[in-house]
């Protein structure tokens, strides 16, 4: 065997416990020298923990409790703790999904990065110094010279997303973790540092572990993929045959959800206008003369038909959760008028909406860990818009209570569990029975999917469309996934910092979109296709706005 | 869907607080304490006033007074059996009191108006940076001292921190979008405050309870300590160590059995305080 071949990090037989539980079970796998290893599965599939692991590390209650780690020469699992500091950061370094966690927000950001190096004493501050800037510069950064000297908040999510990979290259270590770094980006900021960071694994020579949940983001940048489920590996291999040829049934059913879906809606150009908007500006700050202190939405017309969805498509920032929460009235209009059925809907005040346009206009918010009461049972939730619209009581707003679990898919039993009790989609599907609980005609769905898993998010998709047909609901989809919009949305409309670029049937969108920015958008969805980021990239990248 | 297949609602589970056991052994002690203070008076051996052995003042444990006599020859137990109603129960009251207001101001503040919630804190702040020994002493010594006039200016005192403790969990819980949900929906204020926001501050407030219930109790005893709290012929604990400082040099168990009760006492409410606010960040 030649130096070459011989792997470098080599996991064996590795068991992790947590509260008596086995999370990961045996896990075994292998990287040569450079090579970067993709661990990609659902939440709790113990992805970050086995990768967490290679630092000697496991979280609060959860123990290593058999196998072995190797990496170079050492024996991870039997260092002490003194050697595992210097073993952490300077020959290991991680890079986290949260950048604006990580840093310190009232130090610059320059010298936190500097700081990594002069603690474990690898090199001068001077010298700390230097490579800083030149790391900025890897990481393709504007002004890289000076971008150092500012603070946390004084740049995007990107580029502190960079940042943080610079702080981790600083000692030049000989792996590097990166655990779901790019998940909470948009897309067309995904597409920058996802070559940003190729760029720099290949120019040093990492060995990289790339945890991620995003099939298409791992194509990208693994040479070998490794599938995990409940713990234990399903698949590994390298990317190719992952990708063309996955062998495990659950790797299959991880690209199925991948794949581009688009659901039979129904067309319905000559039904009612159920919700018509007008000219919205709305913000935050004093409203003064019809315009607020911080205008965040410009302009904003739209109507949905009944039975149809509107689909409200942008980055972070670009107003679309705004504007379901003025419709919802939790943020008063400046300008702009809105119909409700046929009847005005006071946009200014919502404390004059009257208790049928409340009950006719429901909103699920994205977070259902925060959306429901962890101290109320699911019925009491599910009950007291059924008490507080429809009058219902004990017997009666029970059995409603159940027909809503069974119209959401959910079983009777978890009536009377906590929602703490509940896994993400269950909770998911608590939140939307509870709008559906006031028989609504429109319901503004908030980034609903976005907290959930590929496959989870795909069922909640696909029972937002049978309720659709079934109660013949309308809907204004907000998200920031093209995926999901594509599949259940008639109509999309594309905002970019407050204003509509684009309205769109969906097939429209998609095969010819107008606006540069909208084709921006198209092109930055990450695809299983390897080689997708370097055809993406070498497009010159249109200029947004 | 058949009606009869709707499954019975199950009575809510009655579930002991898994407390660690040394908030157990707290809250045993917190209990007699709380017991003795409420049938003091009728369990003491001996009538508090009493003059027992006047012969022997200061005197030993023996198996007539269990815990000695004091300066005047009366029985230490039977004082200390029989102060526990001011000892633990002034502090529970005033606590509670101090509480309920600060509830009422710090979640009304939050909901009602900004403008209200910036008037209503600037006072806040302005009566909390008063020192309290020294507002109690100036204020007593206005009022003359009575148990009412103590109450009400120890939970005058004690109403800013409450009034900033509900305000701060409060207001974390009011950002929780089932609160906007709440909103959406059309609910009123009294549906928000009762069923969605009171229900999770609730183990916030009582640790909040709990760590006044021991600035107070320790107030207080100072305030009897100087001679301005309780007044003769009552008597609560501070009261007796004051008046037993004689028996320091003796090493009389009259000035030892009050000063450990008090510790007990306080160390019972801090075991109790960390089980709670244990329980509440675990979730």
């Amino acid at each position: 065997m030649s130096e070459q071949d011989k792997p470098f990090i080599e996991v064996s037989n590795l068991t992790i416990a947590a509260g008596g539980r086995d999370i990961v079970r045996n896990v075994s796998f292998a990287a040569k020298k450079g090579e970067v290893i993709a661990l990609i599965g659902e939440s709790g599939s113990g992805k970050s923990t086995i990768a967490l692991s290679l630092m000697g590390y496991a979280r609060r209650g959860c123990r290593i409790t058999g196998g072995e780690i190797r990496v170079g020469d050492r024996d991870v699992l039997g260092l002490s703790r003194a050697a595992l500091r210097g073993f952490r950061g300077k020959d290991i370094a991680y890079v986290a999904q949260s950048a604006a966690a990580a840093f310190n927000p009232v130090k610059r950001i320059r010298s936190q990065i500097v700081e990594a190096a002069t603690l474990h004493r690898s090199m001068s501050r001077e010298e700390a110094g230097r490579r800083q800037k030149a790391l900025m510069k890897t990481m393709a950064l504007p002004e890289p010279d000076s971008i150092g000297e500012r603070y946390v908040h004084q740049v995007s999510g990107g580029q502190l997303q960079r940042m943080m990979a610079a702080m981790a290259m600083i000692n030049t270590p000989e792996v590097m973790i990166f655990d779901e770094p790019t998940t909470a980006l948009d897309v067309t900021t995904q597409v920058e540092v996802l070559t940003a960071f190729k760029a720099m694994i290949r120019e040093r020579g990492v060995t990289a572990i790339y945890v991620s949940h995003d099939l298409g983001v791992v194509a990208q940048v693994a040479d070998r993929i490794i599938v995990l489920k409940d713990g234990e590996v399903m698949e590994n291999a390298p990317a190719e045959d992952v990708l063309e040829r996955p062998r495990s049934g659950f790797t299959r059913s991880l690209l199925d959800a991948s794949e581009t879906r688009r659901l039979d809606l129904s067309e319905g150009h000559d039904r009612d206008v159920v919700l018509q908007a007008d000219g919205v500006v709305a913000g935050y700050g004093r409203i003064r003369n019809g315009l607020p202190g911080y205008p965040v939405l410009h302009d904003i017309s739209f109507r949905i038909r009944q039975g149809q969805t509107l689909g409200l498509i942008g980055e972070s920032g670009s107003g679309k959760s705004t504007l379901g929460r003025v419709l919802a009235g939790l943020l008063p209009a400046a300008q702009g008028r809105a119909m409700l059925n046929g009847r005005p809907l006071d946009l200014r005040d919502a404390r004059r909406r009257s208790k049928l346009d409340r009950r006719e206009l429901q909103i699920v918010f994205q977070m259902a860990d925060t959306a429901l009461n962890p101290r109320l049972s699911n019925a009491e939730i599910l009950g007291r818009p059924l008490t507080f619209y429809h009058g219902l009581r004990g017997g009666a707003r029970r059995q409603r209570v159940m027909e809503l679990l069974d119209m959401v898919r959910l079983p009777a039993h978890l009536a009377d569990l906590s929602p703490r009790e509940l896994s993400g989609g269950q909770k998911q599907r608590i939140n939307l029975a509870r709008a559906l609980a006031a028989n609504p005609s429109v319901v503004i769905c908030d980034e609903v999917t976005s907290a959930l898993d590929t496959v989870v998010a795909n069922a909640v998709v696909e029972l937002l469309v049978e309720l659709q047909r079934e109660l013949g609901l309308s809907y204004l989809f907000i998200s920031h996934d093209l995926g999901k919009i594509e599949a259940m949305c008639n109509e999309v409309m594309v905002l970019l910092k407050g204003r509509e670029v684009e309205r769109a049937a969906r097939d429209r969108l998609t095969a010819a979109p107008e606006h540069a920015y909208t084709r921006q958008l198209v092109r930055a969805v990450p695809q299983l296709r390897r080689g997708w980021l370097e055809e993406v990239t070498s497009v010159p990248a249109a200029p947004t706005a | 869907m058949d009606s009869t297949a709707v499954p019975a609602r199950p009575t809510r589970r009655l579930r002991l607080p898994r407390w660690p056991v040394l908030s157990l052994i707290g809250a045993v002690v917190f209990l007699f304490w709380a017991i003795i203070a409420i049938f003091g008076d009728w369990l003491a051996p001996h009538d508090p006033g009493a003059f027992i052995d006047s012969w022997n003042v200061l005197g030993p444990m023996t198996h007539q007074t269990w815990l000695g006599t004091d300066y005047l020859g009366r029985d230490v137990l039977s004082r200390i059996m029989t102060g526990a109603k001011y000892t633990v129960g002034l502090p529970f009251v005033t606590a509670g009191l101090a509480l309920f207001f600060g509830l009422l101001l710090g979640v009304g503040a939050t909901l009602l108006s900004e403008p209200l919630d910036t008037a209503l804190s600037w006072l806040m702040d302005t009566v909390n940076s008063l020192p309290s020994t020294i507002f109690a002493l100036v204020a007593v010594a206005g009022f003359g001292t009575s148990i009412p006039v103590l109450i009400i200016v120890i939970t005058a005192l004690y109403i800013p921190s409450a009034y900033r403790n509900v305000r701060a969990a409060a207001l974390n819980v009011s950002r929780m979008e089932y609160i906007d949900a709440a909103r959406v929906r059309g609910e009123g204020h009294l549906h928000v405050i009762f069923r969605e926001i009171l229900p999770n501050i609730v183990p916030n407030m009582l640790t909040h309870f709990g760590i006044m219930f021991i600035y107070i109790a320790l107030l207080l005893s100072g305030l009897s300590f100087l001679g301005l709290g309780v007044q003769p012929p009552e008597a609560d604990w501070g009261a007796l160590i004051s008046e037993n400082m004689v028996g320091l040099s003796y090493g009389a168990p009259a000035i030892f059995a009050p000063a450990l009760s008090l510790l007990s006492l306080t160390i019972a409410m801090t075991l109790m305080v960390d089980a709670v606010s244990h329980q509440n960040r675990e979730r």
